[in-house]
C-alpha cells in the first residue's frame, strides 16, 4: 500500500493544491502504484510521451481534458509521433476529419509544454537520456532502446500513464526503476551462428524477433554475438523485441552497458550468481535454423509483387539516411513502385544539411515526417504489398493495414524497388 | 454439476457476466485489436478474427506496444471492450485502461490475476460470473 505521508508535495498534488490537471495525473498514478505494488513514489527527471499516437474521440478527449485543466509537464519532456504528418498529409489518403483531430490532439500536448519532437527514436534527438538517469517513457522500442542501450531507467509505460508521470514528475518507485529488478533473467546462447551471419544487416532485427518471442516475460541477456553493432542495429534489435513480446530490458554480453561481462548481466551479488546458476542451466540455445525460421516468419508475401518499399521504424536516423545515399544514387525507382521514408523533422533536416537527402529525393524516395504509417492511415487502399528492413513494420503491418510484408536487407528493398518487384540476396539466409 | 468457484486477486474491482475466451498467448491490442468491432486482429495470434469484445477474456499478459492502453480505452468509450480480463500477473497496461476508462466516461472493466493452475484450466466458452472480491463463479 502505497504511503504518502513522507512526501507532502505528492499529497498536496493529490489534494489539488497544485491545481486540478496535478491532481488528476496524482490521482491515476496513486491508483497505479497499488496495481505496481509500490511502496513509494520517485522523482523522474524525463518522460517521453507515446499518448500522442490518435486512435479517436477517447484519446483525444483525454489530451485535450488534461491540457484544459491546464496541465504542464514538471520535467523536461519529448512526444512520440502523432497520428498525421501535419504538414505532409495532403500528398496522401489521409482523411481531412482524421488530420484535424490529430492535429488537435498535436496541438493539446504541445500546450502542456512537451519539446514537439514527434518522433519514435527520442533517443537519437537532443533528448537522449544519459546512463542511470530515472526517466518515465511511453513506446515500447523507446523503452527498450532507453533502458538496454543506453542504460537509462524506465518501467514500461503504456500511453496515458506516461503523461501523468511527466506532470508530477513521479513514477511508483518498482521495476526496472530500481538496481536490484535489472539483472538478467532468462540465458539465451547464440551457438554456431557464423560471422558472416551476425555481420548482415538483417542480423540483429531477425534476432530480436527471435528474443522477443523467446523471453515472455523476463529480462533476456544474450550471449555469443561476435559483432559490434552499430546504434541503428541495436534499435532495430530493440523494435522488434518489443513488438513479437514484451521486452523492456535486455543485456547483450560485452556489448550494453550494464552487461560487461555475463556474471554482470545476471549481476555480480549472492542473488544474481544464484540466478545466474539456475539460467545457465535452462539456457535456450540459439541457432541458424532458428534464426532463418524467424526472419520467414516476418515475411508473409508469397509473390515478387511489390507496390511500397516503406523504411523507418524506428524513425529513419541519419547515419541510416548516409548508409541509403550511395545505394541510390543516379538511380530510380520503377514506376510502379513507391519508396517511403518515415523518420523525424530533425533527422530530415540533418540529412539535408550534410547533403545525403538529396540523391535519395532524386531517386523517387517520398518522406513522411512526425507519424509512420502504422499511426496514420496514409496508405490508399491499392498498396496491398509491402517491402521493409524492419521487424516492427513487418510484425504489424499485416494486421494494422491489411497488407503483406516481404522483409530483407536495406540494399533488397533497394534494388527491389528498381526493378519492380521483390528480389532478395538469399546468399546468406539459404537452408544448407 | 456442482458450481466452482475460484479466487483471483483483484487488480482493478469491478463486476461482470460473459463467456470466457481463453488464450496462453500474450496480447498487444495495438494491432491486436480493432476497437470498432471488438475483435482480434493481430494475424500471428491464434485468437485473429475471434470477437472479444464483451466476453471475459483471458489473457496471461500484455505484449508489444504502449499504446495498448489507448485501444483499450477507445473500446470501452465505442462499448467493445471485453467485459473483463483475467491475467496471470498484475498487468499494468490492462489496470491501466481500465483506471483511465473509469476516470474518463465513469465506466471500469474488472482486472483480476489469477494463479498459473486457475488460469490454466479455465475453458473458451464457459460462462463466468466475477464479484468484486475477486470471486469467480464458473458454471
Amino acid at each position: 500500500m502505497l504511503h504518502l505521508t513522507d512526501r507532502d508535495r505528492d499529497r498536496a498534488m493529490l489534494d489539488g493544491a497544485h491545481g486540478p490537471a496535478p491532481q488528476l495525473a496524482m490521482s491515476i498514478l496513486v491508483r497505479m502504484a497499488d496495481v505496481y505494488g509500490a511502496s513509494e513514489l520517485m522523482d523522474i527527471s524525463q518522460a517521453h510521451i507515446d499518448s500522442t499516437i490518435y486512435l479517436g474521440d477517447a484519446t483525444l478527449e483525454f489530451a485535450e481534458r488534461l491540457a484544459s485543466l491546464g496541465a504542464k509537464v514538471a520535467v523536461p519532456t519529448s512526444l512520440n509521433v502523432s497520428g498525421v504528418d501535419e504538414c505532409g498529409w495532403k500528398a496522401w489518403a489521409v482523411q481531412p476529419e482524421w488530420a484535424a483531430k490529430a492535429a488537435r490532439q498535436m496541438l493539446a500536448y504541445e500546450r502542456m509544454g512537451a519539446v514537439p519532437t514527434w518522433t519514435c527514436a527520442p533517443y537519437q534527438t537532443h533528448m537522449r537520456p544519459v546512463f542511470g538517469q530515472q526517466i518515465a517513457w511511453g513506446e515500447s522500442n523507446a523503452i527498450s532502446f532507453a533502458n538496454s542501450v543506453i542504460g537509462a531507467r524506465t518501467e514500461r509505460y503504456p500511453d496515458l500513464l506516461d503523461i501523468c508521470c511527466a506532470i508530477t514528475g513521479r513514477v511508483p518507485a518498482v521495476g526496472l526503476h530500481l538496481t536490484r529488478n535489472r539483472g538478467g533473467q532468462l540465458l539465451l546462447r547464440l551457438v554456431d551462428v557464423p560471422l558472416a551471419l551476425q555481420q548482415d544487416d538483417q542480423f540483429f532485427a531477425v534476432l530480436g524477433h527471435l528474443v522477443g518471442k523467446l523471453s515472455d516475460e523476463n529480462i533476456p541477456v544474450i550471449d555469443g554475438i561476435v559483432v559490434s553493432p552499430a546504434e541503428d542495429q541495436l534499435k532495430a534489435f530493440a523494435a522488434a523485441a518489443a513488438s513479437s513480446g514484451r521486452v523492456a530490458l535486455f543485456h547483450m554480453v560485452g556489448i550494453t552497458p550494464e552487461a560487461p561481462t555475463l556474471e554482470a548481466a545476471f549481476h555480480t551479488d549472492a542473488r544474481g550468481a544464484a540466478r545466474l546458476k539456475s539460467c545457465a542451466t535452462t539456457a535456450i540455445e540459439i541457432t541458424v535454423a532458428d534464426l532463418r525460421a524467424a526472419r520467414r516468419e516476418l515475411t508473409t508475401a508469397d509473390g515478387r509483387e511489390l507496390d511500397m518499399v516503406i523504411l523507418g521504424s524506428p524513425h529513419f536516423s541519419l547515419a541510416e539516411f548516409s548508409l541509403l545515399a550511395p545505394l541510390v544514387a543516379g538511380q530510380h525507382t520503377h514506376p510502379r513502385v513507391k519508396f517511403l521514408i518515415t523518420s523525424s523533422r530533425l533527422m530530415k533536416e540533418r540529412a539535408h544539411e550534410t547533403g545525403v537527402l538529396k540523391p535519395i529525393v532524386s531517386f523517387g524516395a517520398q518522406i513522411t515526417l512526425d507519424t509512420c504509417i502504422l499511426a496514420s492511415p496514409m496508405l490508399p487502399p491499392e498498396i496491398k504489398t509491402l517491402m521493409t528492413n524492419s521487424a516492427k513494420y513487418a510484425y504489424y503491418a499485416p494486421s494494422l493495414l491489411n497488407t503483406r510484408v516481404t522483409f530483407g536487407s536495406l540494399a533488397d528493398c533497394v534494388r527491389s524497388a528498381i526493378e519492380g518487384r521483390v528480389v532478395r540476396d538469399e546468399s546468406l539466409w539459404q537452408s544448407a | 454439476m456442482a458450481e466452482r468457484m475460484i479466487t483471483g486477486r483483484v487488480i482493478v474491482a469491478g463486476e461482470a457476466v460473459g463467456e470466457a475466451l481463453v488464450t496462453h498467448d500474450a496480447l498487444s491490442f495495438w494491432g491486436g485489436y480493432d476497437f470498432h468491432t471488438g475483435e482480434i486482429i493481430d494475424k500471428h495470434h491464434p485468437l485473429a478474427g475471434v470477437r472479444a469484445g464483451g466476453r471475459i477474456l483471458a489473457v496471461p499478459f500484455s505484449k508489444g506496444s504502449s499504446t495498448t492502453t489507448a485501444v483499450l480505452l477507445e473500446s470501452v468509450r465505442a462499448g467493445t471492450a471485453p467485459a473483463a480480463i483475467l491475467t496471470t500477473g498484475a498487468d499494468a497496461f490492462f489496470a491501466l485502461a481500465s483506471i483511465v476508462a473509469d476516470v474518463m466516461y465513469g465506466k471500469s472493466f474488472p482486472v483480476i490475476a489469477l494463479e498459473p493452475a486457475d488460469f490454466a484450466a479455465l475453458q473458451t466458452g464457459e460462462q463466468l460470473r466475477i464479484e468484486r472480491s475477486g470471486v469467480i463463479h464458473r458454471n
